[in-house]
């Protein structure tokens, strides 16, 4: 018998072995893979940082720019800077008067040496020399609009301002606005399926709500824009057609499902003897929902929370659809907000290559990643930790 | 039998049961009122807002209703809150129902309509305002194929490396979980700069590189030929050397010509040794895997999706009997073999829900491709891996936003909508039927 396995295991050693390590591999491939993106979005923005404090020394010590004088401008224009004569030393050939006065008058510059010719490709792709930045720029007001000081996106102009608080600003507001909707309405309607509906009800509303959740985010972003923006605006009398309001009631629609599936889960997997003792001792079904049900799934709650606020403040297609896109930060519920993940979304595709905005925009994302995956992480750990050994006692 | 003791003459009603009979159909009653308002009053919208005093007026008919039946002394506090709650809460989870066979309704009567063959088969015309979706559909069919060949063979098999291979409680294998769960809620956007960043600017200009390489030692070897106009003094003028590419016709004549003739046209006749022209054309070559392309679409699509897939295969083998497992092993059989022939036959409606939830969310998240593949219009199919495409959800956002005429493209928009919808409905129907077969597989005793 002993003989018999040994055989078996020999057969198979080496198979199992390569397959092991062949398993083994993919795995650990598609896990660096997954580990790869926190550090990649972090590494591209760190980058940016480096960058632009480069930069900011080149342009400091070759005194490129002077700010805050408009008749300085054409200082910035590629044009003028192939046109100058210092930059780009007469040749020593013999028609060099003659090329000289023909490039001019066609505001072209003869380019003869390699170097030259580099430079000429090279400024082919950068729309030309960035106004640098500071790290500072980023948090603190960087412009004073009627004698107060604002904070400004205003990323495509001859002085680019980054100032990412309008940003987290509008991330924030209508993600509250969207949880403020969802939250009430989605608990309520996992208690009315855990508490009061009847069984074939449960088994109607359950699929109906996977429904929505299966719905396309830019689907609900089409609906709200076509129809419901309509609606709010004749209901609320607003300026502004697309605006916060409506964006929260899109992020609702989208957080919905996720909220109630969580919620719906923790309160089915409360022990069914709490809620029997709460009825044996005479109370009524909503005061065992409302007193016995609902706080001992509240770990549950709380992690629904957190996680439907996550999901709705990196939603990408409905802030960038139905929010206004404007970068604001005022408390006004009816106007435009531009969220974080919106601003990726519209412009990081036109975007140069590691250019100043490219890094400012990874900035932005790794900000957003820090936020949803910290909700994320908060959300798993009460959920596991706390749900689980409240019932099971380990 | 309730319905029984209520028809039948011999059974006298009692108090109790009358109040157990309203009790149960008290949804009914609920929801046969709120059908009618919806009915009267036309939408659903209006009903939440306008009619307050109906709901009111319905709680406190049932509430004393119910009062009145019971003779016994009740706390009417009690019951009208109790009643209260119960159609606040029923209200809320028929908000939800309403509102999605609402949508579900609108989009489809009215997308339902622009619906033809020609629609579905042709291109895009007149700036996107008339013709079809065709493009749209076959890019959105290549991602979806891409991403599930690159994505699902890779996740199941991080799945049975998590749950078989290592260990249960180690270090390694909590990290990991940990980074899988909390990446599943990760906004799409992230993974898109992933993307772009990463394969594109990475990966892409990597290859882009090896690629003008192996172009150039070409290119210099044939300048080295004996009829090339470098032979003689190393020194040739631009027109020279489009007369040399244009008489060897090989297969990077025509972008190189190009080059040379924008230097020509810069009104450049003078002599330039070898050098200069490799690198003014190396300067100029155009990025071919480096630029938003269709693989790199598909492989962030992928990447977005593999928690997804983890997640849901790594439950599925969790389901699985332990004895199953343990009767392979006392049979002799190796790990790969209880692998093969016991874990992934247990798990394979898992793998097949996780997959097709995966394309479904593939399918309809637009968010991941907007910088790494996706195009507006293209009046091509996508040819090879590396040729942008386009996307139905893209395209509807396209079309509801930066559209030169949204109203003129309303039908377009709801077809396109209808059409993405029927996609990713189908899709999730699937999984939903499948995995509800899941669980009935291991469960029959219970």
């Amino acid at each position: 018998m002993k003989k018999i396995q040994i055989r078996l295991k020999n057969r198979n050693s080496l198979i199992e072995f390569i397959a092991e390590r062949f398993i083994q591999i993919i795995a650990l491939t598609s896990l660096a893979f997954i580990l790869g993106i926190f550090y990649f979005v972090f590494q591209e923005s760190f980058w940016a940082f480096k960058q632009i404090n480069e930069k900011t020394r080149k342009e400091d010590t070759r005194k490129y720019y002077k700010i805050s004088d408009e008749s300085n401008m054409n200082d910035y224009s590629t044009e003028d800077d192939e046109l100058r004569p210092e930059k780009y030393p007469p040749e020593k050939t013999n028609n060099n008067e003659y090329l000289n006065t023909k490039s001019d008058s066609l505001k072209l510059k003869p380019f003869n040496t390699l170097e030259e010719a580099k430079n000429i490709s090279l400024h082919r792709y950068s729309m030309g020399q960035e106004k640098p930045i500071k790290f500072d720029d980023l948090f603190k007001p960087n412009d004073v609009i009627e004698g107060e000081q604002v904070f400004i996106w205003q990323p495509i102009s001859t002085e680019p301002k980054y100032n990412i608080l309008p940003l987290i600003f509008g991330s924030f507001k209508v993600s509250a606005i969207g949880i403020l909707i969802a939250f009430p309405i989605s608990i309520m309607a996992a208690l009315f399926t855990i508490a009061f509906a009847p069984k074939w009800l449960r088994e109607i509303i359950k699929p109906i709500v996977e429904i929505l959740a299966g719905f396309p985010t830019v689907v609900i972003g089409f609906f709200c824009l076509t129809v419901l923006s309509g609606y709010f605006e004749e209901l609320f009398n607003t300026q502004l057609r697309l605006n916060a309001f409506l964006g929260g009631v899109g992020l609702s629609i989208v957080i919905i499902p996720i909220v109630y599936t969580l919620i719906e889960d923790s309160l089915y997997i409360v022990p069914k003897h709490l809620s029997e003792a709460s009825l044996a001792l005479g109370a009524n079904k909503w005061q065992t929902a409302y007193k016995v049900l609902l706080p001992a799934a509240s770990p549950g709650v709380f992690a629904a929370f957190l996680l439907g606020f996550g999901r709705a403040f990196g939603e990408t297609m409905i802030a960038l659809m139905i929010t206004g896109n404007a970068a604001v930060i005022t408390l006004n519920l009816f106007d435009s907000v531009r969220t974080m993940a919106a601003t990726i979304g519209s412009e990081m595709a036109e975007v140069e290559y590691r250019s100043i905005h490219y890094g400012v925009l990874f900035i932005v994302g790794s900000v957003l990643f820090i936020i949803t995956f910290s909700l994320n992480a908060l959300a798993e750990f009460i959920f596991r930790k706390k749900l689980i050994k409240k019932f099971r006692g380990y | 039998m309730l319905w029984q003791n209520l028809f039948s003459e011999k059974n006298s009603l009692k108090n109790f049961e009358v109040i157990e009979l309203i009790n149960k159909f008290k949804i009914f009653l609920f929801v046969f009122l709120f059908l009618i308002i919806l009915i009267t009053f036309g939408g659903l919208l209006n009903l939440i807002f306008n009619n307050s005093i109906a709901l009111i007026a319905y709680i406190l008919i049932v509430s004393i209703i119910i009062v009145i039946i019971k003779k016994k002394k009740t706390n009417l506090f009690h019951v009208i809150t109790e009643n209260t709650f119960i159609i606040l809460t029923s209200l809320s989870s028929l908000v939800v129902i309403s509102f999605v066979i609402y949508i579900l309704t609108y989009i489809f009567i009215i997308g339902s309509q622009h619906i033809t063959w020609e629609f579905l088969t042709s291109n895009p015309t007149e700036g996107l305002t008339s013709g079809g979706i065709f493009p749209a559909i076959v890019g959105t069919a290549f991602l979806v194929i891409i991403m599930s060949i690159a994505g699902i063979p890779v996740g199941t098999i991080t799945a049975v490396y998590i749950t078989e291979y290592a260990k249960e409680n180690s270090l390694f294998s909590k990290i990991v979980r940990f980074s899988v769960n909390s990446l599943a809620g990760v906004p799409p956007i992230v993974f898109g700069l992933f993307g772009l960043g990463f394969f594109i600017g990475i990966v892409g200009k990597q290859i882009d590189n090896r690629e003008i390489i192996s172009k150039y030692n070409n290119i210099n070897t044939m300048f080295l030929q004996s009829d090339s106009p470098f032979y003689k003094d190393n020194q040739a003028n631009p027109r020279e050397v489009i007369s040399f590419f244009k008489s060897l016709k090989n297969d990077y004549s025509f972008e190189t010509i190009e080059a040379l003739e924008g230097l020509v046209l810069k009104g450049e006749y003078k002599n330039y040794n070898l050098e200069f022209y490799i690198e003014y054309l190396k300067e100029r070559e155009r990025p071919k895997w480096g630029q938003p392309a269709l693989i790199w679409a598909a492989l962030t699509m992928a990447l977005f999706t593999l928690p997804l897939v983890i997640i849901s295969v790594e439950e599925a083998i969790k389901a699985i009997p332990p004895e199953l497992k343990e009767a392979s092993y006392s049979l002799g059989a190796t790990k790969l073999q209880t692998i093969i022939k016991v874990v992934l036959p247990g798990a394979v409606n898992g793998i097949l829900t996780g997959g097709i939830l995966a394309v479904s969310r593939g399918a309809g998240e637009v968010a991941p491709i907007l910088f790494t593949g996706v195009a507006m219009y293209l009046p091509d199919l996508p040819d090879s891996l590396s040729s942008q495409f386009m996307e139905l959800g893209y395209h509807i956002y396209v079309l509801a936003t930066q559209s030169i005429n949204v109203e003129l493209t309303k039908p377009i928009q709801y077809a396109t909508t209808f059409v993405l919808l029927v996609l990713t409905f189908t899709l999730n129907f699937t999984a939903i039927f499948i995995r509800s077969k899941t669980r009935n597989k291991f469960n029959r005793e219970s």
